[in-house]
């Protein structure tokens, strides 16, 4: 699949931000005044920097709104209507701390619950795809609600969460990603499949339908991010995870928590490009390619 | 809008046939041409008189080489298999159901899987759903365009009798693609999809697809056609006569063939 930069941005940093929105949710003693508004500033500057990244996308940006209108049946609906109300509900809340010193805890639950909704509902945009089968799996929903979790618990300071789901989601992302290389040859479709002419023998790509590129090719074969893939997992893994859990058991400073916070950001950026360039669509066995 | 219908009163589509398809492509031209100058918006070309020219399609043709196994370890010819590819307008489809604005629907009274434009925000979801690369991004109008099984054409009472069906199948010179109900048993396509053994792309997919494909027929084995040939093998093998004498001779030089 194409890694485009605007959904990697906008999966990290949304996920980052509803996470740090879940925390402050559920915070029994929340922060209140000054330090609650630098909280809540960095959560919405990365849930809804986030989501108008995902914008930059679409074809047609300005009909947006027709998009919280299929709920029944499309995720990447619920996913909109999800975030428009847990950002409305935790604008309140925040209120209520940032400007009037009080704590409106079940508007905060509340809110913590659609940030998990929201998070969900993004990794179901993926995780349903039966053309893509690296996603196809509970791992990806899983891992999603992890890191956006671990990442939100480590923005809020909340280091007696933020190390245990750190080192689960480092190990769920590695387990996610030696179970995901044998994925698309356990899904059972091939070439023989897809063209129906295994019945006779092996089938070979001969001559692609155009001498160019096209839409398909770009979007769903991206063959360059799989190069160093093996580079890439060590970097993601190292930076995403180890790093950050070793500033996290060192004696607590603003800097160790700086450094474990950028640390651990470039690496998710990482992983998601990977969770992109890895990824390969059945449609490009028509074209003898993955 | 965007859940599918539970049934459908008729299944409109294409019966493809892999034998007697020559790969000439007229059916992409005739579709690009039909969907450009028609229904929607039309399809666009990037950079055409360029080295990288690039453009949107509703239907474009594969070739695939299929090789046998060997037989009685004998190496059995490859076969060159053309490969039309279009929207199958799926019963199960899963590029419908994951469209956030209601842009993509089935029609429940023929099956017709299509994109209200005006609705499309562009997402490219539907695409990503499609495990047959049925829909593409137009990048010049920004929606989504596949194939509408030519809806303007087959009801279109202002065209003569037999214009009224998709511009690909009225346009294919071998006759390899057929129009019509597979929800009816008695019809042509459900006819020859019986009689032929039609099938499904990907069925492990789960989109139960209404197109069906028509295998290509086993190939025949030549017969001996030329009760002369045996008498006119131009190598003698039996090593008489001058030319045998000359094949010897010729030989026995330095430097002379074995």
């Amino acid at each position: 699949m194409h890694p485009a930069p605007s959904v990697i941005l906008f999966t990290t940093f949304s996920g980052l931000g509803f996470g740090l929105l879940f925390w402050l949710g559920i915070n029994p003693n929340p922060p209140t005044g000054w330090v609650a508004f630098v909280f809540f500033a960095i959560a919405y500057l990365g849930a809804v920097g986030g989501l108008l990244a995902s914008t930059f996308h679409l074809g047609h940006p300005e009909r947006a709104l027709k998009a919280f209108s299929q709920w029944k049946t499309s995720w990447l609906s619920r996913e909109g209507i999800c975030a428009v109300a847990t950002l409305l509900i935790m604008a309140l809340y925040g209120a209520g701390l940032v400007f009037f010193g009080a704590h409106w805890a079940p508007l905060g639950w509340l809110g913590a619950l659609g940030a998990l909704a929201t998070v969900f509902t993004t990794s179901m945009i993926y995780a349903q795809l039966k053309t893509v089968p690296r996603w196809k799996h509970w791992t990806t929903p899983a891992l999603f609600l992890l890191l956006s979790l671990g990442g939100g618990a480590l923005l809020a300071g909340n280091v007696r969460f933020a190390l245990p789901l750190l080192i689960i989601a480092g190990v769920l992302q590695a387990f996610a990603w030696f179970h995901g290389d044998g994925r698309f040859a356990a899904s059972g479709t091939t070439m023989e499949t897809a063209t129906g002419l295994g019945h006779i023998g092996t089938v070979r790509a001969f001559e692609p339908p155009h001498t160019g590129t096209n839409y398909l090719m770009k979007e769903f074969i991206h063959v360059v991010g799989r190069k160093h893939a093996l580079q890439l997992r060590v970097i993601a893994l190292v930076l995403g995870f180890v790093v950050p859990v070793l500033m996290l058991l060192m004696t607590f400073h603003h800097w160790n928590a700086l450094v474990a916070v950028v640390s651990h950001i470039a690496g998710v950026l990482a992983l998601r490009w990977l969770f992109f360039a890895q990824a390969e669509h059945v449609v490009g066995l028509y074209y003898g390619k993955r | 809008m965007t859940e599918l219908p539970t049934s459908t009163a008729k299944k409109l589509g294409l019966v493809i046939d892999l034998d007697t398809c020559v790969g000439c492509h007229a059916c992409v031209v005739s579709c690009k041409g039909w969907n450009t100058e028609n229904y929607g918006a039309p399809l666009s070309d990037q950079n055409a008189y360029s080295g990288a020219a690039s453009g949107t399609f509703l239907n474009r043709v594969h070739s695939y080489e299929v090789q046998p196994p060997m037989l009685r370890d004998e190496p059995q010819a490859a076969q060159l298999i053309h490969f039309p590819k279009s929207c199958l307008h799926c019963d199960d489809a899963p590029c419908v159901t994951v469209c956030p604005t209601g842009a993509s629907y089935k029609r429940s009274e023929d099956g017709i899987v299509l994109v209200n434009e005006q609705d499309c925000i562009g997402c490219g979801l539907c695409a990503w759903a499609c495990p047959y690369g049925a829909r593409e991004l137009d990048e010049k109008a920004g929606v989504m365009k596949k194939c509408t099984l030519c809806v303007d054409r087959i009801y279109n009472e202002n065209l003569p009798e037999e214009d009224r069906q998709p511009a690909c199948v009225r346009t294919c010179p071998s006759n390899a693609r057929h129009f019509g109900d597979l929800a009816d048993p008695e019809s042509d396509v459900s006819i020859l999809v019986a009689e032929r053994g039609g099938f499904d792309l990907m069925p492990e997919q789960g989109t139960k697809p209404t197109n069906k494909y028509l295998p290509p027929r086993p190939k025949d084995v030549e017969p001996e056609y030329d009760i002369l040939a045996p008498y006119l093998e131009p190598i003698a093998k039996d090593g008489k006569g001058f030319i045998s004498w000359l094949d010897k001779a010729l030989s026995a030089l330095p430097g002379g063939a074995k």
